[in-house]
């Protein structure tokens, strides 16, 4: 009886394989691995990806630690690589990828040219989605109370206010300020949007300055209207949040934007909205920044290999798969319908002036850290503006010296 | 026996204990003296990426390693002495903070900072786990022998789980509105905002890992009661020994070197305390001298780490244990001498 339905099942899961590969336009008879971070959109590319057969997809989290010495090994580990503006850094920089040009010739000719991450010159990745920090909020609060959706930060703690009077939610304002990655984020959008520079030409930090000040001053003003426990508080922790009615608006990615609208999870299907990311002050751009997500090919392989890989990523990267998953990422790939949620990242990455990239250096790593690691002493009083920032500029510098960026 | 049938018997072991304690412990040694870096280069690089329509391209001086023929990062490795030690430290703050009187500011420096945790919570643990311990193994060994199983088994739970587990699931109970905050703010019509606050994560990471290792405390003392000398507990009850005094001057006697054992096992343990840091989410507010290591040691997006400072800290890290583990080294020693006259 078991033996009879394992083997059923086993019948069952070969048809379905058979039937995936009908959707792929080639039969692929060489062995392809792919390492990427675990969202839905990349469940959607790796399982078209799967469609074409011999393609063995590893979905984790924690990509970014083992990229970098599974592509410095030689053969590579893997012949294809899911990064974003943040993760590519450390295999541009070892060398571990190789340009695709002659790969986009022979079988990119559907994608489009914003697709084509190009680095002096040379294509080094192929986007397929983007993703930023913007605005979310409840429409239907906002309709009630007859509240303007916000277009700066001030507007923003205005309209909490008047939602905390109306105590119609628990709190006004979520945010992704867990200590630590999200928290230094969160800096970092509200720090650019003050027109903060992080380093200088000679990589000394230059973040204990006017906008660095501006910056933690303004985030402190909005922990006023937030869930006391904001340092715990991550992006699942926010779409929670707004999933059970318990914020009106957040400046959330808009990769968890089709979460809002999930009927299995969401309390208030329909109810939000997304708009571009507040500015900081007048006449500067959106306070956030621009990423996007895309695929590398690992350069330690054979050319026969790397064929083999980035025809059945291009296959991950079609039209076809878009339409199936059109609501899960803002996608670059022809075929996208931008839906409700899509409006706030157009409208953020189209502002003028439009908000940077996030920047993919390796003084940005470190300052990264620093910020995470020194910021949550400011949130929970144990430091003023001053010494936290000058404490952020110490520990970079440390970690710089270690590095061998700066003398 | 003969030296060459020992060899045979305990080569194994001592090889599998080279291998992974000793070399990698050598090299850790060795690293926290040495500072590797890629020799880099500043260059000019036109960099486009998406919009979402068009393309945004900019110029900008990028910092990047150079690359040998092969294609690898050329690195020059240095001998640096103490300065990763000091760069932990932080000596140059911890001064600047005693000169100006604000002895508090040293508590902010994240080595400091995680020390005084570290120690606090290794210190007031220790007498919770042996009592709560030996509580449980007493109040088994006097409970009927029909329930004892049940009990045990009950009582070996919190052991089994695995760490981070157990210690989500208490987090969960506290954090935003876990069942047991939710029924607090019903009781008392207030908000509660447990991780808002650094004492009582500190509380609540406190009590987790005296859940967490009672259990274990209460089989080694279970077992110690078990050779309890049955002739001197009936003596000391025909002497009119209350159940108190017996238990002073009978039991916990018998008991000594297996509570000693205990502690010992206990400031290890709780010295590298690491998953409660993880599983409470506790780094705004409390970090431990293991976390700090591992921050260290963990790749950032650019894939830089800070492998000579994570090798300093492991050192001193494990200095700190010797150190809290001595008193009851001399201790143990002083005993076995003893015995052996």
């Amino acid at each position: 009886m078991k033996l009879k339905t394992l083997l059923m099942a086993g019948a069952v899961s070969l048809m379905a394989t058979a039937a995936a590969q009908a959707d792929c336009a080639f039969e692929n008879d060489v062995q392809v691995k792919s390492l990427s971070a675990g969202f839905e959109a990349w469940k959607a590319v790796t399982d078209a990806m799967a469609e074409c057969g011999n393609v063995e997809a590893e979905l984790d989290q924690e990509f970014r630690t083992k990229q970098p010495a599974a592509f410095a090994a030689n053969p590579s580990l893997y012949q294809i690589g899911g990064v974003s503006n943040g993760t590519v850094t450390p295999l541009l920089n070892e060398g571990t990828i190789r340009p695709l040009d002659d790969l986009v010739a022979a079988h990119g000719q559907n994608l489009a040219p914003n697709q084509l991450i190009k680095i002096d010159g040379q294509t080094m990745a192929v986007a397929m989605m983007v993703n930023t920090q913007h605005l979310m909020y409840r429409q239907d609060i906002f309709d009630d109370l007859g509240l303007e959706v916000p277009s700066t930060w001030d507007g923003v703690l205005e309209a909490a206010a008047a939602i905390k009077e109306a105590g119609v939610v628990d709190y006004p304002l979520g945010a992704t300020m867990k200590s630590g990655w999200n928290l230094a984020q969160d800096f970092n959008n509200m720090f650019l949007g003050f027109g903060g520079v992080f380093t200088d030409a000679d990589s000394m930090p230059t973040v204990n300055t006017e906008a660095g000040m501006k910056a933690l001053d303004m985030m402190m003003r909005m922990t006023e209207y937030m869930d006391p426990e904001y340092l715990v508080s991550d992006s699942t922790y926010v779409q929670q949040q707004f999933q059970q009615g318990k914020i009106a608006m957040a400046n959330l990615w808009a990769s968890r934007g089709a979460a809002m609208d999930d009927e299995a999870e969401s309390q208030v299907v329909g109810k939000v909205n997304a708009a571009a990311a507040p500015l900081a002050m007048e006449g500067g751009a959106p306070a956030t920044t621009l990423w996007w997500d895309g695929i590398v090919i690992a350069k330690n392989i054979s050319d026969e290999e790397a064929d083999a890989a980035f025809r059945v990523a291009m296959e991950g990267l079609d039209t076809e798969m878009v339409t199936a998953n059109n609501d899960e990422a803002i996608w670059l790939i022809s075929g996208y319908q931008p839906n409700r949620l899509a409006e706030g990242a157009i409208a953020t990455a189209s502002a003028d002036p439009a908000p940077q990239s996030y920047p993919s250096t390796s003084q940005m790593g470190l300052m990264h850290t620093a910020l995470g690691n020194e910021l949550p002493a400011f949130f929970t009083g144990e430091r003023d503006a001053a010494a936290t920032l000058e404490a952020v500029e110490g520990a970079y510098v440390t970690a710089a010296k270690e590095a061998g960026l700066i003398e | 026996m003969k030296f060459r049938t020992l060899a045979w018997f305990v080569g194994p072991s001592v090889f599998m204990m080279l291998l992974f304690i000793a070399f990698p412990l050598a090299s850790v040694f060795l690293q926290s003296f040495q500072i590797t870096q890629p020799i880099v280069e500043t260059v000019e690089v036109e960099t486009c990426t998406p919009g979402f329509l068009g393309q945004t391209c900019v110029t900008e001086t990028k910092t990047t390693p150079v690359l040998d023929e092969n294609g690898n990062p050329t690195t020059t490795t240095e001998w640096v002495g103490l300065l990763s030690y000091a760069r932990v430290l932080q000596l140059e703050q911890v001064g600047a903070a005693i000169a100006s009187g604000t002895w508090s500011s040293i508590l902010a420096i994240d080595f400091w900072k995680a020390l005084r945790f570290t120690l606090t919570f290794t210190l007031v643990t220790l007498p919770l786990v042996i009592g709560l311990g030996l509580a449980i193994a007493l109040a088994v060994n006097n409970a009927a022998r029909s329930i004892r199983g049940q009990i045990i088994f009950v009582s070996l739970l919190p052991f089994i789980i695995t760490p981070v587990i157990g210690a989500l699931s208490i987090r969960w109970l506290f954090y935003g509105d876990g069942i047991v905050t939710a029924m607090l703010e019903g009781m008392f019509s207030t908000d509660i905002s447990v991780a808002a606050n650094g004492w009582a994560i500190e509380m609540l990471m406190m009590f987790y890992r005296v859940w967490h290792v009672a259990p274990f405390a209460f089989v080694i003392f279970y077992a110690g009661l078990q050779t309890v000398n049955q002739d001197t507990l009936e003596s000391a009850i025909i002497d009119g020994a209350s159940r108190f005094e017996r238990l002073r001057f009978v039991v916990v006697p018998h008991l000594m070197p297996l509570i000693i054992f205990i502690a010992l096992i206990h400031l290890m343990d709780a010295y590298r305390a690491f998953e409660e840091v993880i599983g409470f989410s506790s780094q705004a507010h409390r970090i431990t001298l293991q976390w700090l290591t591992y921050d260290l040691l963990e790749p950032d997006d650019a894939g830089n780490r800070a492998i000579s400072r994570a090798s300093a800290s492991a050192m001193l890290t494990m200095i700190g244990i010797v150190i809290l583990l001595i008193p009851l080294l001399r201790r143990t020693w002083r005993d076995h001498k003893g015995s052996a006259h």
